[in-house]
């Protein structure tokens, strides 16, 4: 738990960042879920400080959410968790998702 | 839905898919080709850096058409302590050539009109379309693929997969595994705007000439990674990636570790009143030759980032891309003429191919280095940067202290921090993997 503690430190606002991009969100069908409702693996919890879009976060009973609606389809998450196995990565169907002006 | 059977269908429309589709259809082959994106290069980062010669292979007269920013005309190499930059530059009036070698580009916007060369060539583009999964015959043989759109089988003799670094069509379909944590960073990427004059001024530059900065060192507090800067038409990209697995390890956000790079005092001043646009994240396949999966098969071949064509020590990438591109698409049309099987006994001649090309060479040439540099992460991306800026700032400060006890305080901070044997072992084997 130490490692979330030190990533919520700095405070650089990414909402503010991803605020500048441009998404088409497909409503009520996100392409990422967390799979899993038992105790959250150190991968997916890593991810809380590491999705570059901070789609991941740390509820008040210690599960791991997720809000993909900034998610910037990298693919980070799926690659840690691949062996956990507790994310289901799928890219949006085709048109949604984050468009790149400049890319 | 579409019922014709198609020479070849491309799945992905960045450099490598653009590449392949391309040449296939100036052949007259009949190509499909489908992107997920709005357009082509709405899903697509990159620096960017665009290296003539591979596009010049696939269209000769691109800089007459091509949506360019700036040609590169200096290079800075920046290694990075907290409060100091020691830099290499090259810059020389030879890079303003009348076919310049390499410019910076925005990739949405060039990807873009790439693709708009493949629909002219005769290629039908698919877009915001997802392929889910490739189709076979009761042999194994790839046939086709499926998409988002609809349950019915599209055909084609062959399928390039041009899917880009996370490859879900080509892993789902078994043809080769999940790529592991510590064979690919993870990038971000700001763009910031800034008048064009003020560009030009900050970095020195006149008419279209650009910069491109790449720094290492203690930037990525002790990870395995690289920050840049390049200079664009009236912008200016920054961004900084590191490998997965270390990130895992660091407890660093991305954002953070981009925030503290765009405050060093050696690059601040450079982004100084700049508006940003635009917040990207993206997948750099680093793990050089020992990571290339299995290319060809029964029907199918890999090109691109899904093939791990990307050369870290360099950063080229986009070049592997479209390179491999040409090429695959070189042994179908080679193949479909001679009206052979696409099968993966043929596509062994795509892989031959390849062999006598730069990326094959330097993907071979550099093999060792991904390994070296993560296990030594800690020595070369955090040790060696400050060891060498200390050395600097002692040896330039003129404050009464002789020569020879610089030399000696010098000589014993590298001592102090580092065994001689472990520095001759690190550089014995720097240049062992080098070779």
């Amino acid at each position: 738990m130490t490692l979330v503690a030190k990533a919520a430190a700095p405070g650089v606002k990414v909402e503010e960042k991803l605020f500048q991009n441009r998404y088409l969100v497909d409503a009520g069908r996100p392409h990422i879920r967390i799979r899993t409702e038992g105790k959250p693996s150190q991968e997916l919890i890593s991810m809380i400080y590491m999705c570059p879009a901070g789609c991941y976060s740390l509820s008040d009973t210690g599960k791991v959410e997720l809000s993909a609606d900034g998610c910037m389809e990298c693919g980070t998450c799926r690659i840690v968790t691949a062996q956990t196995g507790e994310i289901e990565w799928n890219y949006p169907r085709g048109g949604f998702g984050v468009l790149y002006k400049f890319g | 839905m579409i019922e014709e059977k198609f020479d070849a269908i491309v799945v992905g429309a960045g450099p490598s898919g653009n590449a392949a589709a391309y040449t296939m259809a100036k052949e007259g082959l009949n190509v499909l080709q489908i992107e997920r994106g709005e357009y082509s290069g709405s899903k697509n980062v990159q620096g960017a850096i665009l290296y003539a010669d591979a596009l010049e292979k696939i269209i000769p007269n691109f800089r007459e058409e091509a949506p360019l920013e700036r040609h590169v005309i200096e290079q800075r190499m920046w290694s990075m302590d907290d409060k100091s930059h020691t830099g290499m530059h090259y810059r020389s009036d030879d890079f303003n050539e009348e076919k310049p070698n390499r410019y910076t580009i925005l990739r949405a916007q060039f990807d873009k009109w790439f693709s708009s060369k493949v629909r002219e060539a005769g290629a039908v583009l698919l877009c915001e379309t997802t392929v889910t999964e490739l189709v076979k015959d009761t042999q194994g043989n790839v046939i086709g693929v499926r998409t988002d759109r609809g349950n019915e089988p599209i055909l084609a003799n062959v399928v390039i997969l041009a899917e880009g670094v996370n490859g879900l069509v080509g892993q789902r379909s078994g043809l080769r595994s999940e790529i592991k944590p510590d064979t690919v960073a993870l990038a971000v990427k700001e763009m910031h705007f800034l008048p064009r004059e003020t560009v030009e001024a900050r970095f020195n530059l006149k008419g279209n000439e650009g910069v491109v900065i790449e720094a290492m060192g203690t930037i990525t507090k002790g990870m395995t990674g690289t920050g840049f800067l390049y200079t664009n038409e009236e912008s200016i990209s920054v961004g900084i990636g590191c490998i997965v697995s270390d990130m895992s390890e660091s407890g660093v956000t991305p954002y953070d570790l981009l925030e503290a790079f765009k405050e060093h005092p050696s690059i601040k001043p450079l982004l100084e009143g700049s508006e940003c646009k635009e917040y990207a994240a993206h997948l750099i396949p680093e793990g050089g030759y020992k990571a290339i999966p299995q290319l060809v098969g029964d029907g199918w071949i890999v090109v691109g980032d899904a093939g791990q064509f990307v050369n870290a020590v360099h950063r080229e990438g986009s070049n592997l891309a479209m390179t491999t591109g040409r090429i695959a698409a070189d042994t179908v049309v080679w193949l479909t003429r001679r009206k052979e099987e696409m099968s993966k006994a043929n596509f062994l001649e795509y892989e031959k191919r390849l062999e006598q090309t730069f990326v094959m060479k330097d993907l071979k040439k550099y093999k060792g280095i991904p390994a070296l540099l993560h296990s030594n992460k800690q020595n070369f991306f955090g040790l060696y940067p400050k060891l060498i800026s200390g050395a600097l700032q002692t040896w330039f400060r003129v404050d009464g202290v002789d020569k020879v006890s610089k030399e000696k305080e010098i000589f014993q901070s590298f001592r102090r921090s580092r065994t001689l044997l472990g520095m001759m072992g690190d550089a014995f084997k720097l240049v062992r993997a080098w070779r």
